[in-house]
This record gives structure tokens, sequence and C-alpha cells, in this order.
């Protein structure tokens, strides 16, 4: 592990704490890389909450897997906790992840963002009894759950897509559709049909616009549009 | 002042895997669950977990769970209760295909079965028959595919998660019992009293006491803390495992399932050193074992770095194939935070700490446990316990490696089932008085009102590094009576300590003062019955004792708020089985 050279950071946050702020505004924090333990941005909020401790984010396990530290690093969504201070220039603009409402600095109420999750109904369906062991799985099959199962729900996909920020609550967004896709082509799920259905209208899959935003900024490397054109062409089909 | 009330069958504190398996057992049988979590649940850290969850399926040769069952009594230095590991690895098949039905995505064979991998620990016919391939696994992301499923089918189940929801304490019932909790609704700040006939503690784990640890910043011991607070005692809380390999001066974990796949590690002389302390199981040993001898090779000038402070974890010649299909987050996690592609280079690792053995004792079906005047054993009217805050105790002195997860879901499920019939039986409301409910709140009120005093920032800083330093993978009687008195004083410390921001939305600054509560309160137990164990047993092992003592110190003790400690014996007495005999670990 080399040691990063001394730098000094310019980082500009969006404040807004609703018990005191009528409006949010930009604070400016100079970082010293030196005083910072870690090579992350993460690591780099940390050094300014020692010094205001008001400053509020989400953040829980450090290293890219639970999903709570989404937020918009100069201008494009990532995950501060696995975001190299390195790749970043040394002026640093941070928002909250866009087109949530905000409740509290960097932290998005993401109500609407589960909702839409719960649309695509997340969990196995299969109305025959289990078997007394494993329901069996080819590797074959349980590869193409690959890319799809991965997800953490950090929301950086669906706050980076414009089909997302025009309808919220029509459009499911591409985190939500990475699911749907991820139960409609698993081995061991039936309701293909029901899913189907219910994804059928102008707005849950067909908002997307192929921007592909989605893509760009998933932390796990997934592709929620590739996803979305495999359930488009699974609907067209059943159309026909 | 009072506060809104809201009363429920069953109170699920902490939203990882023990507690989403227990709330899907009780909501799914139509109760009425409250989940309560500080974060939504997919963040809890069972995310985290890679390598797998053990059972005895016996998809890659015969196996048996009396097997499983042998290899954790021996893995826990013989402090594991034999009724709960009896119950554990006899549930472990039953409990793995549940999740299976569930729509875990697990790795599969070619004959459609679940893969399972070797792990640290795992072994044939009674330890005579070479290394088990007994872990289930879903590639190398076991946790995030366990913890999202769980999750998706308390969607499917209507449960209610109350999600940015913070416990701060236990609430008192007129019979002694626990009537419930209070907590705090993250995103208003509004304060609220839960009373349930059923307050089951699911918070983890508090590997945040150290400085490096695997575990996420929320690892903070909420619920033990709760317990102490309210009276009652932990157990076993010096056992500490330190995991082999967490990335060497980051801390974040790289799985067992890598040398379970046929990875190794390796000194600065290139020389694959656990062959030399442990020719049988080499890097397959027991993680306590694994990790002393990383140790010993770094004191010893044999580690790597102008300070022989890390070793390597070789796995380039496993292949490509393998390593993309069976560890593709560990290449991840490597090229990220070490800056290494493991299909070329080693990864540098050190051992760093990763799960707490110890917590709230439990009987296995994870009721609360505490100990009387007279020394007997007493389950606590109204309050479970399960997962990593809980000591059932499926692991005594040292877990093995993939026993984690399966602990959580065994354990979840357990307290369920226990807790549903219970209310078929007719389980009364728990009533607490006026005054209980008050005295649940003195903590919160105290932080919420003190306005001048040191911040927490420091004394938590300064907790964690008393911690690294005098309670790590070895220990020393000289260091750690001096350890001890400087946590002591810290605590006196913290009850000074004000908060600059009293805000009420999203006031992480208020957590973060109430977590250190319970992280003091845990590591002051650990502190104090690290000093008190005067011998080397599992994850506790002294210079100053280097050896295990059977006659004196085969035993749990359990520990309160005040220093007291009680002995609990050791459960020898499985239900089915013939009980094992107690011997010393063979490498």
């Amino acid at each position: 592990m080399t040691e990063a050279q001394a730098r000094k950071l310019k980082v500009s946050v969006y404040r807004y704490n609703p018990d005191k702020d009528n409006k949010p505004y930009m604070q400016s924090y100079d970082v010293d890389t030196q005083l910072v333990n870690g090579q992350m941005l993460l690591d780099v909020l940390h050094v300014i909450r020692v010094d205001d401790p008001t400053l509020g984010f989400r953040q829980s396990c450090r290293e890219g897997v639970c999903g709570s530290d989404g937020m918009n690093i100069n201008g494009k969504n990532g995950l501060a906790c696995v975001t190299k201070i390195v790749d970043l220039p040394n002026k640093i603009t941070i928002r909250p992840l866009p087109g949530l409402p905000v409740v509290r600095d960097l932290i998005v109420d993401m109500s609407q963002f589960y909702r839409q999750y719960e649309k695509a109904e997340p969990y196995l369906q299969n109305d025959q009894p289990a078997p007394a062991k494993e329901r069996l799985q080819s590797p074959e099959e349980r590869a193409k759950l690959d890319g799809l199962y991965e997800c953490i729900l950090c929301a950086c996909c669906s706050t980076s897509c414009p089909s997302f920020w025009w309808n919220p609550d029509k459009f499911l967004g591409p985190a939500a559709l990475l699911q749907a896709e991820r139960f409609l082509i698993d081995s061991r799920d039936n309701a293909t049909e029901e899913r189907l259905t219910a994804l059928d209208d102008a707005y849950k899959v067909f908002r997307c616009r192929s921007i592909m935003n989605c893509v760009d900024v998933c932390p796990k490397g997934l592709n929620p549009t590739k996803a979305i054109a495999a359930i488009r062409e699974k609907l067209i089909q059943e159309g026909t | 002042m009072s506060i809104p009330e809201i009363a429920f069958d069953a109170v699920i504190i902490g939203g990882g895997g023990a507690g989403l398996r227990a709330s899907l057992q009780l909501a799914g049988a139509g109760r009425k669950v409250a989940v309560l979590s500080k974060v939504f649940p997919t963040r809890s850290h069972t995310v985290a977990a890679q390598g797998g969850i053990n059972a005895a399926l016996g998809n890659m040769e015969d196996d048996d769970w009396r097997w499983h069952m042998y290899d954790t009594f021996m893995g826990s230095d013989s402090m594991a209760d034999q009724d709960a590991i009896e119950y554990m690895c006899k549930n472990a098949p039953q409990t793995v295909y549940e999740l299976e039905h569930m729509g875990l995505p697990f790795s599969r064979l070619e004959n459609g079965r679940i893969y399972q991998r070797a792990f640290g620990g795992q072994t044939r016919d009674f330890g005579k028959g070479g290394i088990a391939h007994r872990t289930c696994a879903a590639a190398d992301r076991t946790g995030h595919a366990m913890l999202h499923t769980l999750y998706q089918q308390n969607i499917k189940a209507k449960a209610n998660i109350f999600s940015e929801w913070y416990a701060v304490d236990l609430v008192k019932s007129r019979n002694g019992g626990i009537a419930g909790v209070i907590a705090i609704n993250m995103e208003t700040g509004e304060t609220v009293y839960l009373n349930a006939k059923a307050t089951i503690l699911a918070t983890g784990g508090a590997g945040r006491i150290y400085e490096s640890t695997t575990n996420a910043f929320t690892n903070t011991g909420d619920g033990p803390g709760m317990a102490m607070r309210a009276g009652l005692p932990l157990q076993d809380m010096e056992m500490w495992q330190f995991h082999p390999t967490g990335i060497a001066g980051v801390g974040v974990l790289i799985t067992e399932g890598v040398r379970g796949e046929g990875g190794y590690l390796l000194n600065k002389d290139g020389e694959r050193y656990m062959e030399r302390y442990s020719p049988q199981l080499k890097d397959l040993d027991c993680r306590d074992f694994v990790s002393r001898s990383s140790m010993m090779e770094m004191r010893e000038g044999r580690g790597l770095g102008p300070k022989s402070d890390h070793v390597l974890l070789k796995l380039d010649h496993l292949g490509e194939e393998i390593i993309n299909t069976r560890l593709p987050g560990i290449r991840e996690l490597a090229k990220t935070f070490a800056g290494v592609d493991p299909l070329r280079d080693p990864i540098p690792v050190v051992p760093t700490c990763h799960y707490m053995m110890g917590g709230i004792p439990t009987n296995y079906h994870g009721q609360a446990i505490t100990v009387d005047n007279d020394g007997k054993d007493k389950i606590v009217d109204g309050l479970y316990a399960i997962g990593e805050c809980a000591c059932v105790s499926v692991h005594g002195a040292n877990r093995l490696g993939a026993n984690s997860l399966l602990d959580i879901v065994v354990f979840g499920r357990a307290s369920g089932i226990h807790v549903g019939e219970r209310l078929v039986e007719g389980l009364d409301m728990p009533v607490a008085s006026r005054d209980d409910i008050d005295a649940a709140q003195v903590r919160l009120n105290r932080w919420n009102t003190t306005t001048d005093g040191e911040s927490v920032e420091v004394i938590r800083a300064e907790m964690r590094k008393v911690m690294q330093e005098d309670f790590g993978v070895f220990r020393d009687g000289e260091s750690m009576a001096p350890g001890l008195k400087k946590l002591e004083a810290l605590q006196e410390r913290l009850q000074h300590a004000a908060l600059k921001d009293k805000s009420e939305v999203f006031n992480f600054a208020r957590f973060e003062a109430l977590e250190l509560d319970n992280l003091m309160e845990i590591a002051l137990s650990t502190a104090r019955q690290a000093n008190h164990r005067t011998e080397s047993r599992g994850a506790h092992s002294r210079f100053d004792c280097p050896d295990r003592d059977d006659s004196k110190w085969l035993k749990h003790i359990a520990i309160f708020a005040d220093g007291r400690m009680a002995d609990r014996a050791v459960n020898m007495k499985p239900n089915e089985v013939e009980p094992l005999q107690v011997k010393e670990r063979e490498h």
C-alpha cells in the first residue's frame, strides 16, 4: 500500500437540516488528505464529521455491499465507500442522490424507490409443493441469475435515470426492473405469466429510453438496461 | 413525560438475518410483529457474510450432522453447549432447504444440487475422515443472497418493518421480566414505547470496540448493552474471533472460502507456513489457530512490510474460472481495497477482529437467561436473544467459519417457533409501570440535556485503541490489567460527555453517542472477563497462562454491568446422541 501524496481537498457538501434551515445551501470544507485515515471518499467525510458532527449521511459496511452511502459525487452517482480519493480532483462537490426528497443533508427519502422495488414482487413464486430437499437447478440455469441478484439497492441507478425522475411512481426504474428480471428468469419461479401481465403497461417497463445512465453508475457493475431489454422482449413476445 | 405506546405480539430488534428469519416465522403465522432496524434491513451486516452456511447435506460426499456437531464442539475448544450444537447441526439441512425454497440463489453442482465448499475445521467421520465439503455457498456472496432473500420473503409476508428506528433501552415489566423497548424514529426524532408479549434482540455483533475490524459501523452491541443496563448478564465476553484474512490496513473481510477453494497463506520467504503449524488441516485449521500462527510469523519477523505487519493470501493458482465463478466478490474487494488483482498477485492480509462469541446467555429456544442470587439459571420473561448478540452457546471459545449464518437462521427460526407456540398457549401482554417506562429513558434524557462535556469521538477512539493494543489475538496479564483500568476511566468520562447537535431529524451524532454507551459496556465486559480467565482456550490466548485448564475453567462465565460474575456449567447433555468427550484439539 502506497501512501497517496498529500493533497488539499476542497469539499463542497449539500447541507439542509429541516430543524433549522429554511432552504438548502452548499458548505465548503478544506481537507488535508494527510489527516484522512483511508483511501476512500467516505474516509474524507469522516474527517469532516470530526469537526462538524452535524453533517448527516448514511453508512454501514464501508465495503460497497450494503448500499447505504449512495450520493452524487461531482455530478455522478456512486458509493462514497468505494470511490477512491486518487480518482477525484481536488475540488469535490457532493450532493444527495437526485430526484428523491432530501430529508437532511445527504440523506434522501427512499420510500418511493422501495415502493417500486416491492411492485416488482421481488420474491420467488412457485405454487408447486416444495420437495423434501432443494429444488434442482442446473449450473447453467443458475448462471442466468448472475448480474441480477447482486444488486445492493443503493439506488444509484434509479436516481440517475431521467425516466425515473419524470415518472417515479409509474416507471419502476432500473433497480426494480433488474429484480423483476431476476425472478422472471429464475428456473424455480413459475409465476412468469402473472409477472409479465403485471408489468405490461405503458409505463412500468416501457418508459425506459435506453439512456444507460444506470449502467454507467452501478457500483456493482450490473447492467439494468440489458435486463429491461430482456423483459421488453418477453412482453412483446407475450403480446403477439 | 408521556410518550406514544404501540402494542405487538412480538417486537424484534434488528433486521439482519436472525431478526428477519424470526419475523418471517411469526408474520407467516399471522402474528402482529414489528421488526425495528436502525438501517434499512438489507443494509444489516449479514449482507457482508461471504463464504457460506454449514449444513450436512451430503451433496459432495457422505456427510452426517453428528460429524458437524463434533467439529463444532472441537472448534469451540469444548466450551459450546452440547444441547445447543445438537439442535443447530441437526436442524441445519432443513433450515438450508427452506432458504433454497425461498429463492436463495445458491451455487449449483452439475446434478442441480447446492454447491458445498470446504471450510476451516470441517471434517468427516469425527475428525478421522479428512476435510469435509459442508459449506453451502452462493458464490462468495452468501450473506448478501441470504439477507435479500429473507427481506423479500418478509415483503411477501407483509411484516411490519420499522426501518431506521433505533432501540434505546428495554422496559422492565411489573413481574420482573421485559415488557418492551423504548425506540426512536430516526427520521423524526420521535420517541415511542413498543410494548410486546415477546421482545427479541437480534442486534448482531460489536466489532467496533476494536480499531481494526471486519465489522460495519453499525455493529455496536446495542442488544447486549440494553440487556446489561436492564440488570441482565452477558457471557463469555473474552471470546473474540480474529479472522485470519482481513485486508491489511483496511480490515475488509476476505472469506475463508478462498482457502476452502485451495488458496493458502505465505510468509515473506514465500513459505506456506500453515503446513508447519498444522500438518493435517493446514490453512483450513480453525480460525483462532490460523490467526495465532500468522501473528507468530509476523512477531518473528517473517511478515511482510517494513514492520512485518502482514502476510499474503495466494490464490492465483486457482485459475481465472474458479476465481471468477466462486470468488468474484473477493476479486472485486482485493482490487478496490488492496489494489491487487488476485488473478495475478496475492492479497496482503492480517488477523482482524471479526466476531463476538459471547453475548446474552440463552437456551436453544432463544430465551434469555439470567443467574439468580443462588447462582441458578433463570429464564427472563418476555425476552429472547438470537444471532451474534446471543450466546446460546454454539460457538464456545471459537466459532467455526460458516456456522454464524447457520446460527442466525436456525435460532431466528427457533425463537419464532417458540414465541409462536407460547402465543397460542395464551401469553399475557406484560405491563410496565410509568416509572419503568421513565427509567428506560434516563440515558436518552441525559444525552439530550447535557450541554457541556467531552466529545463522543475522542472517547470512542481511545477505547478502540485500548482494545486493539491490550485485548487482541495474544493477551497478557501485564497489559490487560492496566488496559482494564484505562477502560474504567473512559467509562467514567463517557458519563459526562455531551452532544453538540441536539436536532431531531436523522441526528447521527445522537445515535453514535447512544451506541458508544453500548460499545463501552461490551469493551469493559471483555476486559474484565479476559483478565479473569487465567488460562488459554479458543480465541482467548494468554502469554502468561498458555495452557488450557479444564479443571478450573471449563465453564461459561456470566458477567453483570457492575462486574459481578457467575459461573455457568457447559451443557454436556445432548438430547439424542451420546455426549461428546472433552479432549484436546489436534492440528
